[in-house]
C-alpha cells in the first residue's frame, strides 16, 4: 500500500493488491499494429476454423471503417493508440486443470490474488486468463457430472461447435460498436458455459483476467447459455499491473437465457487506473427468463460499458445493478440498456456512483420500449455522491415509449455526504476519514448486498481503501 | 433451445447515404434577405449581412448530432417557405378580428407577416421601453447591441438563428427601468398567413435592477398552406428583478414552428418562462438558462398536446453558473393518435456553483396505442454542496384516478378528459396569470375534443 501526502489522493490504489508483474515469457507475440496480418496471426496460433477466420476479417473492416464515438463520448478515446498495443500474446501452453501444474510465476500471481484459495472455499469453477490465454481451468466435478460446459472460449469453439457457432456473435453483432468490432477480429479467451435444461448450478462459476505485459490489450469473449429453466450464476474480477504506458482491454460478452432459465452475470472490475476498459455486454432474456447484470466498477483510466437485456420473450425480466467509483484520474462511463421487445417484460436499473477526488462518474442508459407491445415496465434509479468539491458526475438517460399500455419512470438524483452526517459520527469518535467511509458505505449498502458474500465483504475493503485520504 | 434469434436492434443510427440527386436549393435556402441599410444601424447591418453568410455555410443538423437525436432537423422544410408578404387589407381585418386577446393587460402588438397592425401601448408605466423592433434598432441602438442574440446557439440550432438573424424585423423590445413593476402582461400576437409563408418574430426583454415585467407571446395562422415561424426570445433579468415569459404557439395544424429562448439569470433575480405546444406538425423549443448571478432563480415550464402526427421536439438547458441559484422545470406532454414527443434536458454545474439546487421533470401522459414519447433527462455536476434531481415519466392515465372519477358517476371519456385537464393545468397555474389559465384551458379542452 503506497501512502501518499494528503493533498493528493490520486496515487492511492486500491489495486495495490495487483500491482506486481512478472517478466514476459511469450512464446507468441502478434507483436504491435492490428492489420490483416495480426487476425492471421491469431488464426495460426489458435488454429481457428475458416469460419472464424472470416469472421475475424470481416470484423477487422468494421473495425478500421467505423468512427471512435466521440460525438457522444468523451475525447479520452482519441488518446488509444491502436499502433502501440500488442494484440496477443501467450505462453503457448493448454489451460491446465490443476494449479500443481500451472506455471510458477503464474500461479504466483494468482496466489497472490487469492483464486486458488476463493475456489477451494465456494466456487463451483474457475478459469483464470492470463493475458490472451487461460492458464488454469477447472470446474468441479459434480457439477460436470450435470452436463455444465465451463472450457474457455477456444476450446468452447474446438469442442462443442453445434452449440457455440449458433450463439456466437448473434446477441452483439459485429458491427455494434467499434469496440465489439475490435474484440471480434482479435477476440481470444474468456469463457464458454453451457447449462443444460433444468439444471441449477448451486454455486457460482468464476473467471479471473489478469493482464501481466506492458502495452498489451486483452479481447476475451465471453458466450453463457443458460438452457430451458437453467439457473447460473457467473462472476469475474480482474487486475492488471500499473504500468507507465497504457493498456486496452475490450471484451464482448453475449448471454442467452433460454425459456424461464435465470442468469447473473457479476463483475467486479479492478483494473490498475491507466487500462482503457471499453467492454460490451448484452443478453437475450426469452420467455419467462431473466438476466441479471450486477456490475462494479472501481478500476481503470476509462470504462465505457452498458450491460444489456434484450428481453425477447415474454414476462421477461432484464436487472442491472450498477456501482461505479471514480477516484482522481479516471472516468467510470457506465450505464444499462433495456431493449423491451415482447408484452409483458419488466426491467429495472439502478446505478450508484460515487466520486471522488477530480474522479468523473457518468450514467448513460437506454430504455426502448417500441409499438403494439404491452405491459411492459421500466423502473431507472440512479444516484451520485460528490465527496470532493472538485468531482465531476453526469447522467444522460434516453427513455423511448410507445403505446398507452406500458409504464417507465425514472430518477436520479446528485447529494453528497451532509457535514451533519460526518460530525455526528465524529463526535461518536470516528474519525473524519472513518465517518466518511461509513457514510459512503451506507449509500451503496443495499446494492452491495445484491453480491455474493465474499465479494461484498471484499467491495467493502475496495471502497474504504479508495476513502483514504478522500477528506480533510 | 429452439427459438432462432433476429440480429440485435441497432442503437446507433446507420448514416443515411446521400441521395445522389439532391435537390436544388430553394426557399428560404437562397432567399437573400432584403434589408434596407438605412432603416437599421450598422452594427446591425454587419451582423444581419455576417449572418446571411453564416447561414448558408452552416450545414443542417445530421442525424449523428446529439442535439437532434430522436428528431429531424429536415422537419423544418426550408426549402418549402419564402419570407412572408405584406398582409393584405383584408388580411389584416381578419387578423384583428381574429385577435382575442386578455382583457387584463398593459399593452398589445398585432403583426401579420412580420408586419405592425396594432399596437396599444398607452396605459404604461413612465420610463418604459416597449417598442416594436423596428423602433428600438431605431431609437435603442445601445440596448439591442448589448442584449440581442449575444448568448451562443449550444442546443442545436446555431443555423436557424443565423436564418433569424438575418431576416428579423418584427417583434417588441421591452426595457422596464430600474424599480418600475409592470403589473399587467404586455401581449404580442404573431399572425402568418399566405401559402408557405415565414415569419421571424423576436422578443427582446430588459429588466433593470428590481424591475418587473410579464410578456405573453402568440404564434398562430390565419389562412394558407403550411406556415413556420422562426422566433427567438432573449431574456435578460437584472438584479433582483423579475420576469415572466410565456410563448403559446398555436399555429395550424400543418405549419412548423421554432422557438429559441435564452434566459440570463442575474444576481437574485426571478424569471419564469413558460412553453405552450399547440399547433404546428412540428414544434420544436430550445431553452437556455443562464444563471449567471448568485441567488438568482430560473422556473421552465411548458405543456404540449400533441394528436394526429403533431411531433413535439424540446430541448431544454439549466446552466448554472453562480453559487446559490436554483432552477425548476417542469414539462409536461399529453399524448394522442401516432403522435410523438421528445425532451432532452441538461441540467449543468460548473465548477464554483456551489449550493446549487436544480430539478428536472419531465411527465408523459400517453392516451393512445401509438403515441411515442422518447425523454433525455441528463445531469452534468461539476461543484459539490447542489441538490440536483431529475425525473422522468411516461405511462398512461393510472388506473385508480380513473376509477376515482367513474365511481362519481362520471363517464369513462369525461373522466379522461378532467384528468388530462388538471394534468397540463397544474403546470399552467404555476406561471401564475388566472386569465391566461382560463384562455388556455379553454384551447386544450377545444384541442382534446379533436383528439378524441
Amino acid at each position: 500500500m503506497v501512502t501518499a501526502p494528503d493533498n493528493d489522493i490520486s496515487d492511492i490504489k486500491v489495486d495495490s493488491v495487483g500491482d506486481f508483474t512478472f517478466p514476459e515469457r511469450n512464446k507468441y507475440d502478434s507483436g504491435f499494429g492490428i492489420t490483416e496480418k495480426t487476425v492471421d496471426f491469431i488464426a495460426d496460433v489458435k488454429n481457428d476454423p475458416d469460419w472464424i477466420r472470416e469472421f475475424r476479417h470481416k470484423a477487422l473492416k468494421v473495425f478500421q471503417d467505423k468512427p471512435m464515438p466521440t460525438h457522444w463520448a468523451t475525447k479520452d478515446l482519441e488518446n488509444i493508440k491502436f499502433d502501440e498495443f500488442r494484440y496477443y500474446l501467450s505462453d503457448g501452453q493448454k489451460p491446465k486443470r490443476s494449479w500443481d501444474d500451472v506455471p510458477d510465476d503464474v500461479k504466483k500471481t494468482f496466489d497472490r490474488l487469492g483464486i486458488p484459495e476463493q475456489e477451494r472455499k465456494f466456487l463451483a469453477g474457475v478459469e483464470a486468463q492470463y493475458d490472451s490465454e487461460a492458464a488454469y481451468s477447472n470446474i468441479k466435478a459434480a457439477v460436470a457430472e450435470q452436463g455444465v460446459i465451463f472450457v474457455n472460449s477456444t476450446e468452447g469453439l474446438h469442442k462443442y461447435p453445434e452449440i457455440f457457432r449458433k450463439w456466437f456473435g448473434k446477441v452483439i453483432p459485429t458491427g455494434d460498436n467499434k469496440f465489439s468490432a475490435l474484440n471480434s477480429a482479435v477476440f481470444s479467451g474468456g469463457s464458454f458455459i453451457y447449462v443444460p435444461p433444468g439444471v441449477k448450478v448451486k454455486h457460482p462459476l468464476q473467471a479471473y483476467f489478469r493482464i501481466n505485459s506492458e502495452q498489451f490489450g486483452q479481447f476475451e469473449r465471453t458466450l453463457i447459455i443458460a438452457d430451458e429453466g437453467a439457473e447460473v450464476m457467473y462472476m469475474e474480477g480482474c487486475t492488471a499491473p500499473k504500468f507507465e504506458t497504457a493498456t486496452l482491454h475490450s471484451a464482448v460478452v453475449e448471454l442467452v437465457a433460454m425459456k424461464g432459465a435465470k442468469i447473473q452475470y457479476v463483475t467486479v472490475q479492478n483494473w490498475s487506473s491507466n487500462v482503457f476498459n471499453l467492454v460490451t455486454k448484452r443478453g437475450i432474456a426469452h420467455e419467462d427468463a431473466e438476466v441479471r447484470w450486477i456490475d462494479c466498477n472501481i478500476g481503470s483510466r476509462l470504462t465505457m460499458k452498458y450491460p444489456g437485456v434484450i428481453m425477447k420473450g415474454k414476462r421477461a425480466r432484464g436487472e442491472v445493478i450498477s456501482i461505479a467509483l471514480a477516484n482522481s484520474g479516471q472516468h467510470q462511463d457506465t450505464g444499462a440498456k433495456m431493449v423491451h421487445a415482447a408484452d409483458d417484460t419488466t426491467s429495472n436499473v439502478i446505478s450508484k456512483s460515487i466520486s471522488i477526488g477530480q474522479g468523473r462518474s457518468t450514467y448513460r442508459g437506454l430504455v426502448h420500449i417500441p409499438k403494439h407491445l404491452k405491459g411492459c415496465k421500466n423502473n431507472t434509479e440512479c444516484d451520485a455522491l460528490l465527496i470532493n468539491s472538485n468531482s465531476h458526475t453526469d447522467t444522460y438517460p434516453a427513455i423511448s415509449v410507445r403505446g398507452n399500455q406500458h409504464s417507465t419512470q425514472h430518477e436520479a438524483s446528485v447529494s453528497q455526504v451532509s457535514a451533519d452526517q460526518i460530525f455526528y459520527l465524529m463526535q461518536r469518535g470516528l474519525t473524519e476519514a472513518e465517518a466518511m467511509s461509513l457514510s459512503v458505505n451506507g449509500f451503496i449498502n443495499d446494492l452491495v448486498k445484491e453480491f455474493p458474500m465474499e465479494y461484498s465483504v471484499e467491495l467493502k475493503r475496495l471502497i474504504d481503501l479508495e476513502m483514504e485520504g478522500s477528506v480533510g | 433451445m429452439s427459438a432462432t434469434l433476429a440480429p440485435a436492434p441497432k442503437h446507433t443510427p446507420v448514416p443515411v447515404s446521400q441521395d445522389s440527386e439532391t435537390p436544388a436549393p430553394s426557399g428560404l435556402e437562397i432567399t437573400v434577405p432584403v434589408r434596407d441599410e438605412k432603416s437599421a444601424p450598422g452594427w446591425f447591418f454587419a451582423r444581419s449581412e455576417a449572418a446571411w453568410a453564416e447561414f448558408q455555410t452552416l450545414p443542417m443538423p445530421g442525424i449523428k448530432d446529439e442535439n437532434w437525436r430522436y428528431s429531424s432537423s429536415k422537419k423544418i422544410e426550408l426549402a418549402d417557405h419564402t419570407p412572408a408578404t405584406a398582409p393584405t387589407a383584408a388580411n389584416t381585418a381578419a387578423a384583428l378580428a381574429a385577435t382575442e386577446g386578455l382583457k387584463e393587460r398593459a399593452a398589445r402588438f398585432v403583426f401579420v407577416n412580420d408586419v405592425l397592425v396594432e399596437s396599444d401601448t398607452t396605459n404604461l408605466p413612465a420610463g418604459v421601453v416597449c417598442v416594436t423592433f423596428a423602433d428600438a434598432l431605431r431609437d435603442h441602438s445601445e440596448v439591442l447591441k448589448e442584449h440581442f442574440m449575444q448568448r451562443e446557439m449550444t442546443l442545436g440550432s446555431a443555423k436557424f438563428a443565423a436564418l433569424h438573424l438575418a431576416h428579423v424585423k418584427a417583434g417588441a423590445v421591452i426595457i422596464v427601468p430600474k424599480n418600475v413593476t409592470i403589473e399587467k402582461p404586455v401581449e404580442i400576437f404573431h399572425w402568418v398567413v399566405g401559402d408557405h409563408a415565414a415569419i421571424f418574430p423576436h422578443t427582446l426583454i430588459v429588466t433593470a435592477d428590481n424591475a418587473e415585467v410579464s410578456v405573453v407571446d402568440h404564434y398562430r395562422s390565419l389562412e394558407g398552406e403550411g406556415g413556420l415561424s422562426i422566433a427567438i426570445a432573449d431574456l435578460v433579468g437584472g438584479r433582483g428583478s423579475k420576469i415572466t415569459y410565456a410563448a403559446c404557439q398555436e399555429l395550424a395544424d400543418d405549419a412548423q414552428a421554432l422557438h429559441l429562448s435564452s434566459i440570463v439569470a442575474g444576481r437574485d433575480s426571478a424569471i419564469k418562462s413558460f412553453q405552450v405546444q399547440l399547433g404546428a406538425s412540428f414544434s420544436r423549443s430550445e431553452s437556455v438558462s443562464d444563471l449567471i448571478g448568485e441567488g438568482s432563480r430560473s422556473d421552465m415550464l411548458s405543456v404540449s398536446l400533441p394528436i394526429g402526427e403533431q411531433v413535439v421536439d424540446q430541448r431544454t438547458l439549466q446552466n448554472h453558473k453562480a453559487p446559490h441559484a436554483s432552477s425548476d422545470l417542469l414539462y409536461k406532454n399529453a399524448l394522442y393518435g401516432k403522435s410523438r414527443s421528445i425532451f432532452s434536458g441538461l441540467i449543468t454545474v460548473d465548477e464554483g456553483a456551489h449550493y446549487t439546487d436544480a430539478y428536472q421533470t419531465c411527465r408523459n401522459l400517453l392516451n393512445s396505442d401509438e403515441a411515442e414519447a422518447t425523454s433525455l433527462p441528463g445531469l452534468e455536476i461539476s461543484a459539490d454542496q447542489v441538490k440536483c434531481s431529475h425525473g422522468a415519466t411516461s405511462g398512461p392515465i393510472s388506473d385508480e384516478e380513473l376509477f376515482y372519477l367513474k365511481a362519481r358517476g362520471i363517464s369513462d371519456s369525461e373522466s379522461r378528459k378532467l384528468i388530462i385537464e388538471g394534468f397540463l393545468a397544474g403546470v399552467i397555474e404555476r406561471f401564475g396569470n388566472g386569465e391566461l389559465l382560463d384562455t388556455l384551458v379553454a384551447r386544450i379542452d377545444e384541442k382534446l375534443e379533436r383528439a378524441v
